[in-house]
């Protein structure tokens, strides 16, 4: 713990008069003393990014003593401008919950006992040593987060792809922003958001798909609400399945059945070419037309497969692919009136009007999630409205740093920090920065998400290590992944920050530093990287989760790899990390630079960040002489994609009447471990719910606050009904907040997923309910 | 820059006053027991002006009973 003269002095000061009240008080106590709401006196304050989204806010943590005791946002943050939202204000308490974890555990027949730190980091290596002699080097894996800070994630792919020569890695970020990834990449060859959040300022039109902005990016949801008020002619649209906030604060809420988004999404590109609203200067110089394969699957079975076939097309074969998609066809599948599917084409196809299309889990947690992707993308590139200020087609983030560590660093199965595995030069380059035989770095993805926890119930893998994530309450149809994780001859170690249903399955438990506790730098939905310093001592054992990567790459004998001392491991991993991105496409900002600012957007070209890509005006990485340049495909030209309207994996039917989505609240991040130890953010949100519609809730008989069964092909739950609440779904689906580690709603879920991504889909699945 | 802590003992009844009272003066970190009516208050001022002002603001607390100095310290 690193503690300054002026704090050992009040220290001193303070257990002075502790003595003296207990040598004058006998029993007197001090410790129920809770610091954050009595202390006060000189605050210092230092820059972070929250905890909490992908949004990346910029907060100030205040301290006092060895203790953060306020948050506010940081007004030198451009994400922000010093605006907060209920959970980043609330942020600091969630390092202080009663039940941290602060000692290692390690499973002593059949008990989980406390032991140094040191000794479970031994256990770790040998068990890895023992797994790997046994079984085979893909025998062990390495789960983590879109949560990791980016030196967590880089050192993770090192030790396991580099120095172990396994590619089972992967983060669940598979399961929030894969599809976001393979949309990104099947559209322009290259990943991340082309726009920025100036979008927003710039925008005449902003239009929600299946993303419930008000509560999901309430910051982001704030500025353009700001927007509207201040120019007075902006509209925002909300394209959702039920009505939430965003939809109340929308100028209109247009709904529609679940999966027809897809063919949505094409009627408005027939209406684009109908009324001749093509930017057909931009289609010709910067666009080519393909279609890939149909009735691809939902990955439902071990060992599903699919390789996607893509085939050139011509402009006209595109236009009769689209005939299937009239408004009036796609009415009578989507509930869309074709009043409504015009409406929307006339504002993207108004040249006046600058359009952002925000999405976030409604477009990615699909099992066509990077088919509607593709489709925005096509009503934004047959417009021409993208790559410029104000035209934004903005893949939001769901996690504070999977874009800048699960997808720029690479820990996904088939990634590296630069590249894939696949391709032997980019695996040359990993050899050489990592300092390990190329030979070592396996050409061959193993397993997605969904499959690595399938090949850990079969016993292909046997030993597993989570990080920053709590799979026990994420991963759908939960209840096989769960015992799973229990079956014989499978070792769980899990460092967390509290106790979780996935500890639960540990045989070693490492207590993890939190946030302010260490170093680290995160990267947001606008390729905003952002660091922060340790401010806060972390309690007891805590360590951080690349510190603690990094002991036990050592003991595997991988010092030369990881060589770094504990005062200096963070700058001189980042500035490993970033030659990987030595180029104008991706160039990162030095860490003198990240420590400085608020946070500094990527490509850093020059000393300058790069707002808009693609645009020759704004990128420097573009081809001179052209206006546009999509740099990651060969011909510099993005992909408009002729990709069809396909049903849900699981479509409700006679025994399974209802649809089942599932998502979250603004008072808790992601499974409440956090959140629902901050008293103000559980008592404003203490229990999960399940949303009907008031006519649903009638004909069965159920009020609100009554209990109900849900029940799936996989599992049932009983839950208290919402009616009327802030979420109200429509007639036949029902809506469940999944932040309540008591009510596991993903047993009762189905893994089907998107057979490009591999991402799940957790927002469609057939239930049936009755009154409990 | 003096740094100083003491004991504080409320009037009768007072406890919760004169903590909210302490928490709201700049300089100032309040520590109370939980089961005494007693505080401890560790103060830490930029100056000595505004020690001596500080000083005069805690001796005039209508919910303070008694104030008495445990430990001092001064940068000079």
């Amino acid at each position: 713990m690193k503690i300054n003269r002026r704090s050992f002095i009040k220290s001193a000061a303070a257990s002075s008069a502790l003595a003296a009240a207990g040598s004058i008080f006998p029993g007197i106590s001090f410790a129920e003393w809770k610091k954050q709401e009595s202390a006060s006196g000189k605050i210092n304050w230092q820059k972070a990014p929250c905890r909490f989204c992908g949004t990346g806010c910029g907060v100030l943590v205040g301290m006092s003593g060895d203790r953060a005791v306020a948050v506010k946002g940081d007004p030198n943050c451009s994400v922000n401008k010093g605006l907060c939202c209920v959970k980043g204000f609330h942020s600091v308490q969630a390092l202080y919950g009663k039940d941290r974890l602060k000692k290692a555990q390690v499973r002593k027949n059949g008990k989980m006992v406390e032991v140094p730190i040191s000794e479970a980091l031994d256990v770790i290596a040998a068990k890895i040593q023992e797994t790997i002699k046994k079984h085979g080097k893909d025998s062990v894996s390495m789960y983590g987060s879109g949560q990791w800070t980016i030196p967590d994630g880089y050192v993770a792919s090192k030790l396991f792809k580099g120095c172990l020569g396994t590619n089972n890695v992967e983060a669940n970020a598979r399961l929030c922003m894969a599809s976001a990834v393979t949309g990104f990449m099947t559209s322009f060859g290259i990943d991340e958001p082309m726009g920025c959040y100036e979008d927003i300022e710039a925008a005449d039109v902003m239009i929600t798909w299946g993303n419930n902005m008000a509560e999901m990016h309430p910051v982001l949801f704030s500025r353009m609400l700001a927007s509207r008020k201040r120019k007075q002619n902006v509209t925002i649209v909300d394209f959702a399945t039920r009505t939430t906030r965003t939809s109340q604060a929308a100028d209109k809420s247009i709904l529609f059945k679940p999966n027809t988004d897809l063919a949505v999404a094409n009627a408005i590109c027939y209406e684009i070419i109908r009324n001749d609203w093509v930017n057909w200067d931009f289609v010709k110089k910067h666009t080519t037309f393909h279609k890939g394969k149909t009735n691809i699957g939902y990955g439902t079975e071990d060992h599903f497969s699919f390789k996607d076939k893509p085939e050139d097309i011509t402009f006209e074969e595109y236009k009769t692919f689209l005939e299937d998609y009239t408004p009036e066809k796609v009415q009578r599948i989507s509930g869309v009136s074709a009043k409504d599917i015009k409406y929307m084409a006339s504002l993207y196809g108004d040249p006046e009007k600058k359009v952002t299309s925000f999405w976030c889990m409604g477009m990615n947690q699909h099992v066509r999630g990077t088919w509607i992707q593709n489709l925005v993308y096509n009503i934004h590139l047959l417009t021409g409205k993208i790559s410029t200020p104000g035209n934004s087609p903005f893949s939001l983030t769901g996690q504070p740093s999977a874009c800048g560590t699960v997808r720029e660093v690479g820990t996904l199965t088939n990634r590296l920090p630069h590249g894939v595995v696949m391709n032997e030069k980019d695996r040359k380059m990993a050899a050489e920065i990592w300092d390990v035989p190329l030979s070592n770095i396996d050409p061959k993805p193993t397993y997605h998400t969904v499959e690595m926890f399938r090949a850990l119930d079969r016993g292909d893998i046997r030993f597993m290590w989570i990080q920053v994530t709590n799979p026990m309450v994420t991963m759908p149809k939960l209840k096989r992944y769960r015992e799973g994780c229990l079956k014989d001859d499978r070792f769980i170690v899990v460092s967390d920050v509290y106790p979780t249903p996935t500890t639960d399955v540990a045989d070693v438990i490492l207590p993890a530093s939190m946030w302010v506790e260490q170093e680290g730098l995160f990267g947001n939905s606008e390729r905003r990287t952002q660091h922060f310093d340790a401010i806060v001592p972390g309690p007891g054992d805590t360590m951080s989760d690349t510190w603690q990567i990094i002991e036990v790459a050592r003991r595997l004998g991988f010092e030369k790899q990881f060589p770094w001392g504990e005062d200096e491991y963070i700058g001189k991993i980042w500035e490993e990390y970033r030659r990987f991105h030595d180029s104008p496409k991706h160039n990162m900002a030095p860490y003198t630079v990240l420590k400085e600012r608020s946070g500094v957007q990527w490509p850093f070209v020059n000393g300058k960040e790069t707002r808009w890509r693609f645009n020759t005006k704004h990128d420097p990485a573009c081809k001179k002489g052209t206006e546009f340049d999509f740099y990651g495909k060969k011909d510099g030209k993005a992909w408009i994609w002729a990709r069809p309207y396909e049903p849900a994996a699981e479509s409700p039917d006679q025994e399974y009447d209802f649809w089942l989505c599932t998502g979250r609240v603004i008072e808790h991040w992601h499974t409440g471990s956090m959140t629902r130890r901050v008293p103000i953010l559980h008592n404003a949100m203490p229990e999960s719910y399940v949303e009907l519609n008031p006519e649903d809730a009638a004909d069965l008989g159920v009020t609100n606050g009554e209990n109900v069964k849900i029940i799936s092909r996989r599992g049932d739950i009983v839950m208290k009904a919402s009616i009327n609440g802030r979420g109200v779904p429509p007639r036949g689906s029902v809506f469940v907040p999944f932040f309540d580690e008591n009510y596991l709603i993903n047993e009762v879920t189905l893994d089907a997923f998107c057979p490009i991504s591999k991402q799940p889909d957790y927002k469609k699945c057939a239930v049936r309910l009755e009154k409990a | 820059m003096p740094i100083l802590s003491y004991l504080v003992l409320p009037q009768a009844g007072a406890m919760e006053q004169l903590c909210t009272d302490l928490s709201a003066i700049e300089c100032c970190e309040v520590i109370p027991s939980d089961n005494e009516e007693v505080i401890v208050l560790v103060t830490d001022t930029p100056d000595d002006n505004t020690e001596k002002t500080l000083q005069k603001t805690l001796k005039n607390l209508p919910a303070l009973q008694s104030i008495s100095m445990t430990f001092g310290h001064s940068a000079e």
